[in-house]
């Protein structure tokens, strides 16, 4: 398999400030990769540095196995989806997506052509004479998307492609990505804080904490097995138990994260520790109880129509032990 | 089809070589891009404006008329003779009368725009006050010198309502008055006042637009009466507005030498001393010295506006 | 501020009335002047009205010639002060760099300062420098205040011209100079355009630093300046001060259209 981008000990200071910081990544060619982290871990300025709009205070980057360090945004195969949209507010809706062509001087006759296939892809065939201010925020992005794609990238890069965007088309939008980036083939990278975001769309995903990538792994991975407290803890809500407390629950003396949906609820004594029930918050598709257990409080989600304890009753706690997941202290 | 190369060579052509040379080092783009103007700012301007000031501390032999290229006070020390002091006397008194005016004035019409005036209107008060801010200082100056010609509007208006003996009155008082208005300080004022007028309105406008309406609002709320709300809440917010729009009235004020030349009484502004000075006179060192009595004051007083937040309102 | 269905009290909406008038109705009585029949002194109100004075006006060389001067130091000092007024805009707003307050207050000093003191500090550095009076030590003085003209409008729009737009376009394969052309100049090309017709209209009247710069030159100002100092021709004056007025006041209008429509535009885009 080819290698679409590639990072060796990368950083990127901006004065005393490291905001990536000896980041190694490989990223194969037709993946559909996220960056996930909080703001100000580093995952943007990664984007950026792919992009070429950032180089590198150190390391090494490579995008098809060519040296990428010096060479100018405008001479990367890499188109990028920029979270503003940022589409030119001085050209029409076909311009916009014609520019790419129209700079490396296609004629106009094949531009415009490229350009409207590149529309109907994004399903806004006919727009083409409107003025992005006349569009609204999901059609702007299909816009920006069109735009970046009728260069036929080799690499895609989406700068939190969702993030303007209302709940209900934000999911329309995460399924038509994905389609999408399936039928093209191209390696698409994006950015993201939203964790849904990044384990519904990606293949795999980075996790980045403070400059350095923290874990890397399908989605599968990242969420069942988290490499450190940081990433059970940022990736869904996890129980992080401290090493004692493993201990105290069958495991070895280590850190480790327990999903609680993997806890069930039994009788008392009969699972595998006992406790009293603290709180319950209910979410509509399930119930979060909070369950006292050995000085701490474990969190456990009791799946809608079961019938819910209340609060001061006893409780059993029961999972299977391949759920207790020993991590890294870091 | 093939896939295309990840990373594009270089386009031909000394446009692509440069952009990318120019790419690569942001730092000489940048230096490229201020070298002319401040070349031109700096040499043509700050150069000759350094020249200036030199001189200021050169003298001039009583006897020959030449310039005496020696670093000396002695041009300063005449600055502070009593006629010379006189001039920066009156021409400091006048662009601080002017100011207190134009501010008093420019208040209404500030007011209005910034709280009541809504679209078009808003559009026409707008340029109801650039229109005569931008158009020709001479013409406006000449309108006034039609305005108070003894023959002019001003009188046969005054006459018609049987208002002469109120101007002769205000004329017979000694030091702003005199035989007409065109040649008393009254004159001079209240053309400065008019030509500097939209220079005052601007600033206090935008100042005035960033007081909240419910700030207003909350102030009657709180039992204020409008003449409160205006005392304690409006005019403290639109004060660095005034500061601003003064920095402007004040300096031009300082500064200028026309209008008191064609309005006004044969005594000199600071402006006239200079333009006597380095002319017919050939006394460059003290009218470079004078040129320094504005710098100064203006320095003080930007120093001073600074600390009052005037800037974000220009 | 949303204060609409209030309405103004009745004195603050006088006296904004009459600070209003008080602003235009002077302007207005020049125009009334070029009609008089009266050419020896300004009695109001005319003793008759004529259109002669124009025709007269029209066939006088002094005025062409003061005009042509005029029109062409305008048009060069503008010239010179655009280059020089969006470069320094540009590298002011791409990036923060050390000494850029400096440079914002080199732009601004020559409006700061009094007109006077540009005027008699370029004249003393030409009599330094042995440079003698032309066309071109008009223009140096003139393109020297019209920068900050040019600076003022420019750095108003880059501030809003967003930064990820020159991205784009960098990232669309465009390189420095295909994005300056492509999308910096039409995004800033209306208020660069405002920003050259006032500092047109900034030179064309400008009286005070080109007495010192001019020599024996005449501009229309400095004639219009001789005629007030010793009124000689009157009614040739006074309709040279209308044209004045209509040869400004187009300028500024259509800068006004250009940034409005400009501001109009760049709105639409947040």
């Amino acid at each position: 398999m080819t290698t679409a981008v590639l990072f060796r000990q990368v950083s990127r200071h901006f004065g005393p400030v490291r905001a990536v910081d000896a980041v190694d990544l490989d990223i194969a060619e037709g993946e559909f990769f996220g960056m996930l982290g909080p703001s100000g871990s580093g995952k943007t300025t990664c984007l950026r540095l792919i992009a070429g709009f950032e180089q590198p205070s150190a390391g090494h980057i490579e995008i098809f196995g060519e040296t990428a360090e010096g060479v100018p945004p405008y001479r990367r195969n890499v188109n990028t989806v920029f979270q503003d949209y940022a589409l030119f507010p001085h050209l029409n809706v076909l311009d916009n997506v014609a520019y790419g062509l129209m700079v490396r001087k296609v004629p106009r006759a094949e531009r415009h052509a490229r350009a409207e296939e590149a529309l109907a892809m994004v399903k806004l065939a006919g727009y083409g004479a409107r003025r992005p201010a006349a569009l609204s925020g999901g059609q702007r992005q299909r816009v920006a998307l069109a735009r970046a794609l009728v260069n036929r990238p080799r690499v895609l890069l989406l700068d939190e492609p969702l993030g303007a965007l209302d709940l209900k088309l934000r999911e329309q939008m995460q399924e038509e990505l994905k389609a999408l980036q399936q039928s093209l083939g191209i390696t698409f990278v994006f950015v993201t804080h939203d964790q849904g975001e990044a384990l519904s769309m990606a293949d795999r995903v980075a996790v980045f904490n403070e400059g350095r990538i923290v874990q890397v792994g399908t989605p599968q991975q990242i969420y069942d097995r988290p490499r450190t407290r940081f990433v059970a803890d940022f990736v869904g809500s996890s129980n992080v138990l401290p090493p004692a407390l493993t201990r105290a629950l069958g495991g070895p003396e280590a850190w480790a994260s327990l999903r609680p949906e993997a806890l069930r609820l039994t009788a008392p004594g009969a699972g595998r520790v006992s406790g009293t029930v603290a709180g319950l918050r209910y979410l509509g598709a399930a119930t979060r109880i909070g369950v006292a257990v050995e000085g701490a409080t474990l969190a456990a989600l009791l799946p809608a129509g079961r019938p819910a304890p209340t609060p001061g009753e006893a409780v059993g706690l029961d999972w299977d032990p391949a759920a207790l997941h020993p991590m890294e202290a870091g | 089809m093939a896939a295309p190369a990840a990373l594009a060579a270089p386009r031909p052509g000394l446009a692509a070589r440069t952009a990318d040379a120019l790419w690569r080092r942001p730092g000489l783009t940048l230096f490229l891009m201020l070298t002319p103007p401040m070349l031109w700012l700096g040499i043509v301007y700050l150069g000759s404006l350094f020249a200036l000031l030199l001189q200021s501390f050169f003298s001039i032999d009583e006897f020959s008329g030449l310039i005496v290229r020696e670093l000396t006070l002695k041009t300063y020390g005449e600055l502070l003779r009593p006629a010379n002091f006189d001039i920066i006397i009156r021409t400091v008194t006048m662009a601080a009368a002017v100011t207190v005016a134009a501010a008093i004035l420019a208040f209404p019409i500030a007011y209005f725009a910034a709280r009541y005036a809504r679209g078009r209107w808003k559009a026409l008060f707008y340029l109801g006050v650039m229109l005569p801010l931008w158009s020709s200082y001479l013409v406006k100056v000449y309108a006034w010198k039609l305005i108070l010609a003894k023959e002019g509007i001003l009188t046969y208006i005054l006459d018609g309502l049987g208002l002469m003996p109120v101007l002769e009155l205000l004329l017979s008082v000694p030091v702003i008055g005199g035989t007409s208005l065109s040649v008393s300080y009254i004159g001079t004022f209240l053309v400065f006042l008019y030509v500097w007028l939209p220079f005052m309105i601007l600033p206090m406008q935008a100042a005035l637009e960033r007081v909240p309406a419910s700030l207003i609002e909350a102030s009657g709320d709180l039992g204020a009466t409008p003449g409160q709300a205006l005392a304690t809440v409006i005019l403290p917010l639109a004060l660095p507005g005034v500061v601003a729009g003064s920095i402007f009235t004040f300096s031009l004020t300082l500064g200028d030498y026309i209008i008191p030349q064609i309005v006004g009484s044969s005594r000199l502004f600071i402006g006239q001393a200079v333009y006597a000075h380095q002319g017919t006179a050939g006394n460059i060192p003290l009218a470079a010295a004078f040129t320094v009595v504005p710098i100064v004051i203006m320095g003080v007083y930007l120093w001073m506006a600074k600390r009052q937040g005037a800037f974000d309102a220009l | 501020m949303r204060s609409d269905g209030r309405r103004a009290p009745l004195g603050l909406t006088l006296a904004a009335a009459g600070g209003l008038a008080f602003l235009h109705l002077p302007i207005l009585l020049i125009f009334l002047y070029a009609f008089t029949t009266e050419d020896k002194s300004y009695q109001f109100p005319p003793p008759g009205l004529t259109l002669k004075w124009f025709a007269v006006a029209w066939g006088r060389p002094d005025v062409w010639a003061a005009l042509g001067l005029s029109l062409k130091v305008a048009a060069v000092s503008t010239a010179i002060a655009l280059v020089l007024g969006t470069l320094c805009a540009a590298a002011v707003s791409r990036s923060r760099f050390f000494g850029r307050e400096t440079v914002s207050l080199l732009v601004i000093l020559p409006i700061a300062l009094p007109g006077i003191i540009t005027g008699i500090a370029l004249r003393s550095a030409f009599s330094i420098a042995e440079i003698p009076f032309s066309t071109w030590t008009i223009i140096l003085g003139h393109a020297t205040f019209c920068v900050v003209v040019v600076y003022n409008n420019a750095v108003a729009r880059f501030r809003r011209l967003s930064g990820s737009l020159i991205e784009a376009s960098m990232d669309l394969g465009a390189d420095g100079f295909q994005t300056f052309r492509h999308v910096v100049l039409p995004n800033i090309g209306s208020a660069l355009l405002a920003g050259g017709m006032l500092a047109f209209a900034l030179s064309f009247d400008e009286v005070i630093v080109t007495t010192f710069t001019a020599g024996q030159q005449q501009t229309l100002p400095i004639w219009m300046l001789e005629e007030l100092v010793r009124p000689r021709q009157r009614p040739v004056t006074n309709v040279v001060a209308v044209a004045v007025v209509l040869v400004t006041f187009l300028p500024i209008l259509a800068a006004y259209y250009l940034t409005r429509d400009g501001e109009h535009v760049a709105g639409q885009g947040k």
